[in-house]
Order: C-alpha cells, then sequence, then structure tokens
C-alpha cells in the first residue's frame, strides 16, 4: 500500500518543516490530491494517524481537497473535466483523452503553533 | 487579558496548572511542497548519475507471474551489449539467480513488506552494481500493477509487460500503471491459440487510458517479436544518448 509509504514521507517532511520554520507541533494538513493521482484518499487518511503517531502531527486533522483534472479529447480536441482516466469525453463520447495534470500530490498548507 | 480566550482571570488554575497553558495561537503556513519531493530527488540523482555514465535504464512493471523474469533473461541471452540487472522482490533472490545464470550481473533488492522499488533502493543497488558506460541496466520491479505507477526511479521508461493470460480487460482495471508506461509489452503471444484473448479490444484499451503508449507482442518463449523488442531497447539507447550510439 503506497498510501502507507507516503504518509512517511509526509512525516519526513513535517519534521523538517518544524526545525526549519521553527513550529513544536501541527495540528493540520492540507494535502491537494488530484483525481488522476494513483493515490486514494480514504487509504491515505487510514494511513495519516498511525504514521503520524509520535511525530510533530501527531492528532493532527488532515483536509483532502481534489482539484479537477482536465483532459483533451483526441476525437474532437474539446477540453474538458475529467474524474478519472477511463472517463470518455462529455462533448463526443469519445474514449481516448490525453490529461493534463491532475496527478498532483502537494502538501499545500498546514496549520501549526 | 488574555488574547486567546478574553478571560481576565491570571490566578486561575485547572487541575493545579495555570489557566494560562493554550499557549501560542495557532498560525497557518504555505508550503506547496510535493508528496514525493524525496523520491523524486533521488530518483533525479539516478537519472543524472545514468546519463554520465550512457546507461539506458528501463524499468520493467507487471502483475505478479507476467513473465518478466522470463522475458529478461531471454532479452539478456539475445541482447548483444552488456547489461544489468536490478531485481525487485519482495523476499528470496530466486530471480537473481536466474540472472546470473544469462552471466549479466544482477543485484537483487528485497523490500520486506514493501510493495514497491523507490528511488532510494535503486540507488544504493546501482552503486553496488556499478552498470557499465553505454549498457543497459534492467530494473525488475516488484510484480504489482498498483504502487510502483507512483515511483519513478530514475529510469529512461516504463516498460510494462501485459500477458495475455491476464485477460484483455486489465487496462481498464489497472489504469494508472498503463497510464504511467511508455511501452507495452504484450507478453505470452505463443498462448493466444488456446485463449480467447481479443487484441484489437486489448490495443483499444491500452490506448484509452494511454494513447502514446508503444505495443508490442511477444513471446519470449518462441522467440516471435523478441527482434522487434530489442530494436526497441536499441533504439531507445540512440535517442536518450546518442554520442553512445555513435561511439
Amino acid at each position: 500500500m503506497h498510501e502507507i509509504s507516503l504518509c512517511e514521507s509526509l512525516r519526513e517532511i513535517l519534521e523538517e518543516q518544524a526545525v526549519q520554520q521553527g513550529f513544536e507541533k501541527v495540528t493540520r494538513v492540507w494535502l491537494d490530491i488530484g483525481p488522476l493521482s494513483c493515490v486514494e484518499p480514504e487509504a491515505l487518511r487510514f494511513g495519516f494517524d498511525a504514521v503520524m503517531a509520535g511525530s510533530v502531527a501527531e492528532g493532527a486533522a488532515l483536509t483532502i481537497e481534489q482539484p479537477p483534472a482536465r483532459a483533451i479529447c483526441l476525437a474532437c480536441g474539446a477540453e474538458v473535466a475529467v474524474t478519472s482516466r477511463l472517463s470518455p469525453c462529455p462533448d463526443c463520447g469519445a474514449a481516448e483523452l490525453r490529461p493534463q495534470g491532475g496527478d498532483t500530490l502537494k502538501i499545500r498548507k498546514l496549520e501549526v503553533v | 487579558m488574555c488574547g486567546t480566550c478574553g478571560c481576565g482571570e491570571g490566578d486561575l488554575r485547572i487541575d493545579g496548572r495555570p489557566h494560562h497553558h493554550h499557549g501560542p495561537a495557532p498560525r497557518e503556513v504555505e508550503l506547496h511542497l510535493d508528496l514525493m519531493a524525496k523520491n523524486d530527488a533521488h530518483a533525479a540523482g539516478n537519472r543524472a548519475a545514468l546519463a554520465a555514465r550512457g546507461v539506458l535504464a528501463l524499468n520493467l512493471v507487471s502483475s505478479p507471474g507476467s513473465g518478466k523474469t522470463t522475458l529478461l533473461v531471454e532479452t539478456l541471452k539475445a541482447f548483444p551489449g552488456p547489461a544489468t540487472v536490478i531485481e525487485g522482490d519482495q523476499q528470496t533472490s530466486r530471480d537473481a539467480d536466474r540472472i546470473r545464470e544469462t552471466g549479466a550481473p544482477a543485484v537483487q533488492i528485497n523490500t520486506g513488506k514493501g510493495c514497491h522499488l523507490d528511488a532510494h533502493m535503486v540507488g544504493h543497488a546501482m552503486n553496488d552494481l556499478a552498470p557499465p558506460p553505454g549498457s543497459v541496466l534492467f530494473i525488475e520491479n516488484v510484480g504489482n500493477l498498483v504502487c510502483p505507477a507512483l515511483f519513478d526511479l530514475g529510469e529512461a521508461a516504463k516498460v510494462l509487460v501485459f500477458s495475455v493470460t491476464e485477460g484483455e480487460d486489465k487496462p481498464l482495471k489497472y489504469p494508472d500503471m498503463f497510464a504511467a508506461s511508455d511501452l507495452v509489452l504484450i507478453a505470452k503471444a505463443d498462448l493466444l491459440p488456446h485463449l480467447d484473448f481479443d487484441m484489437d479490444t486489448a490495443r483499444a484499451n491500452i490506448r484509452r487510458v494511454n494513447p502514446k503508449a508503444e505495443i508490442l507482442l511477444l513471446s519470449a518463449r518462441t522467440g516471435a517479436g523478441m527482434a522487434e523488442w530489442l530494436g526497441w531497447i536499441t533504439a531507445a539507447q540512440a535517442r536518450l544518448h546518442p554520442e553512445t550510439a555513435a561511439g
């Protein structure tokens, strides 16, 4: 389950930021998880509490936002909103679309004390 | 007066502690940091080290049992140039042992409970392996069509081995891995007469999740399609390291 690896990577980044930016505790974490990234928000949530135990972010709240993904339809050329890699073009129904990003995995901001 | 709760009771104690234990007010810190930054930094280091030596690294991904190791063994027997292998599995050194029997140097990474290789592990394995200049480094990832999609190892290309026994709908069931791959090898083609595998549907399904992927059909067992696969490797070497290929 790669979501656990991601939580471990998040913990490392938070510990480093605590030293660099001089805070003692993280009380909330905001993540942007693109709908076309191969990360399942619920699995990330599941791992978060366990992996953060004993770190600067122990007990922190987690807010996951999913910025919308866009793709270009290779059949009709329209740029459309998509929610998965299997979404057909809402304009012409074609199945082949080229995503424009949508796989972001970012720590947007923190609430710290 | 307390700036947090507005009370003026400086002498108030709760459980024997001063009331004013709520500390400084929380603040927000904008980060905009990539969650994969650590892995990606290691991957960039691997990529730079490979480029400096003119080594073409291919990250082979697939489900367990797709025939990656057999394909790799036959590839190593037929490939004319120097090649090395990093093998990733949760346990055992069976795959590295099979690779070494071909004469190619191999390093086995056992991920334990881990479900994928990451760029940090591969960097260490590269140090042990020291792939020679101008060679091809095959990285056989852990058999898993989910997690390895996320981890850049510093490779030039991801090659997905998709065997015909898996069914033509595999690309739709695991779209992230197919979307992340540059080349899809439809493998075990010798079994096609025994299966109801619809090749046109399989190709359409691959294109649906990855319109850019190249697709080759082959059988490591009969050798069919192996020349095209070896040609693809040679072309990738030439494309990425023109100075090496020219020399």
